[in-house]
């Protein structure tokens, strides 16, 4: 196997109060999608904001991209490599109109305006978000704030994906589209989601944050016996169950 | 969610908005500096509806107007109750011990006059305008960088918090608080502006995190691709004669 892009040793991290993490050994691969699962205030928040250094560990080492980071200066670097996805797109959506706020990590990395604006607009049309270019940022529907949120990292080209709740709050259409496009992409990726569907489409690895200590979870599909309560309305989507593990259903021709 | 009334542009007529923002920037500076050069009451007058046509000419809606000079009366309204009383002049009325003056009621009215001159042309040339675009045209004339991107910030979170203040107000409702002049209400007001305090300086921490996840090191950057044509050149230089008349008829006179 190659270099692990990110590894965590023996990390521990406490807020004032109470401890968060202890002990946490990590190790993220290429071509992993790890599913980071927990109870909430588990620290799976926080794991993330370790990885690229926005928290500082009370013990343990991180190691990014093939070198032990510490200093802010080489977290800077990981931050460009390693794209976090934060979980209120308020947050991460500050410019004035979209695409400014997608070439600000390009025009802060160095590149020209033009160039900046340019993979802003390729990242747009790759999102299917084109019509929303010149669009104001805090006039955006949630779920729209939530793709371009997306739309922001990604124009960063980073070689890791930190997704923080990717499809909370999202409609089942938007939803599904935000899953069906982080499937095909190529990064290593970490995420946290309380979307069972999300996590049984997207990971082939998971993670499970248990009273501070990170444990290596077991990813089974089995079928099962359960009730579903549809919704038919106008505006609802379609209610077909796309899931390999979902074929027992009392009805028929699904 | 409701979103701040105040925060929307007007509405126009589509000609003013084929202008650049810059023109439409400069224009209003001008005219103010014109508008406030004027010392004759009568002229001030004529300004202030001068100002009024224009803007009701360029298509801003008596109604949409109406409603944002409200926020402006208030004050208007103490500015003329104090200052008949506050300079020296012959007495018109007594009023107690207080003495209202012609001097005072002169300076009252070209106070309103001025500050309405000046008003309706912002209105129209400048409240039509998306703040983010009238931010870009700040920009663009050479404003800093730093008061630009002040003003950018505030809009867009004055809205998040204005949000966030609406959810607790309604979460405050939900549970049957009526505001009333009482202890509890005001204990309770003061705990919804202390966690919008608290709210806003987490907030304000988790944006600075996600700058710096994406590469911030002190340095915005805007994009935009306005571009100044003829006929802005043309309605500048069209404006000139408009805004120097007054001036012009007051040193006349």
């Amino acid at each position: 196997m190659s270099e692990p892009l990110i590894r965590l040793q023996g990390v521990c991290f406490d807020y004032p109060s109470d401890p968060v993490l202890r002990d946490v050994d990590f190790t993220l691969n290429p071509g992993e999608r790890v599913a980071l699962a927990g109870v909430n205030g588990a620290g799976k928040s926080t794991l993330l904001r370790l990885l690229v250094g926005l928290v500082k560990p009370r013990a343990g080492r991180i190691h990014a991209f093939g070198q032990e980071r510490r200093s802010e200066a080489d977290f800077r670097e990981v931050r460009a490599r390693a794209g976090l996805l934060f979980q209120d797109s308020d947050d991460q959506l500050f410019c004035p109109t979209v695409l400014e706020d997608i070439a600000f990590g390009p025009l802060n990395l160095g590149r020209s305006a033009g160039e900046a604006r340019a993979i802003a607009e390729r990242v747009l049309d790759e999102l299917a978000l084109s019509h929303l270019r010149d669009r104001v940022t805090h006039r955006l529907s949630g779920g729209q704030k939530r793709l371009v949120s997306l739309a922001t990292v990604l124009a960063m080209e980073p070689e890791v994906l930190l997704l923080d709740e990717p499809t909370n709050a999202l409609d089942e259409a938007t939803d599904e589209r935000l899953t069906d496009y982080l499937k095909q992409l190529p990064q290593a990726m970490v995420f946290i989601s309380h979307d069972r569907l999300l996590v049984e489409k997207l990971a082939n690895r998971a993670v499970i944050l248990e009273a501070g200590k990170l444990k290596e979870a077991v990813m089974h599909r089995h079928p099962h016996q359960h009730s579903h309560l549809h919704i038919h309305a106008p505006g609802l989507a379609d209610h077909s169950h796309p899931l390999p593990g979902h074929n027992d259903h009392g009805h028929s021709g699904l | 969610m409701s979103s701040l009334p105040l925060l929307a542009p007007l509405a126009t007529s589509s000609f003013l908005n084929t202008l650049d923002p810059r023109l439409r920037v400069l224009l209003c500076l001008a005219w103010t500096g014109s508008c406030l050069s004027l010392e004759r009451l009568s002229l001030q007058a004529l300004a202030a509806l001068a100002a009024l046509g224009v803007a009701l000419l360029l298509g801003l809606s008596p109604r949409a107007l109406l409603r944002r000079l409200v926020v402006m009366e208030g004050f208007m309204l103490l500015v003329l109750l104090l200052l008949p009383f506050s300079m020296p002049g012959n007495p018109v009325f007594t009023l107690g011990n207080l003495e209202a003056t012609d001097a005072g009621f002169a300076r009252a009215l070209g106070i309103l006059f001025q500050a309405h001159g000046v008003i309706f042309m912002v209105l129209i040339l400048l409240g039509t305008l998306e703040v983010v675009t009238l931010g870009h045209a700040l920009a663009r004339l050479g404003v800093p960088d730093k008061l630009v991107h002040l003003l950018l910030f505030t809009v867009r979170y004055v809205q998040v918090l204005y949000e966030e203040h609406l959810r607790l107000r309604q979460a405050m409702r939900a549970r049957a608080f009526v505001p009333g002049t009482n202890r509890h209400s005001w204990n309770s007001l003061g705990w919804l502006l202390g966690m919008l305090l608290v709210r806003s300086l987490e907030r304000a921490s988790r944006i600075h995190e996600a700058m710096k996840c994406r590469g911030f090191h002190g340095r915005f950057y805007l994009l935009d691709d306005g571009a100044w044509g003829r006929h802005d050149t043309l309605i500048a230089l069209a404006a000139v004669p408009l805004v120097l008349v007054l001036p012009l008829l007051e040193s006349v006179l």
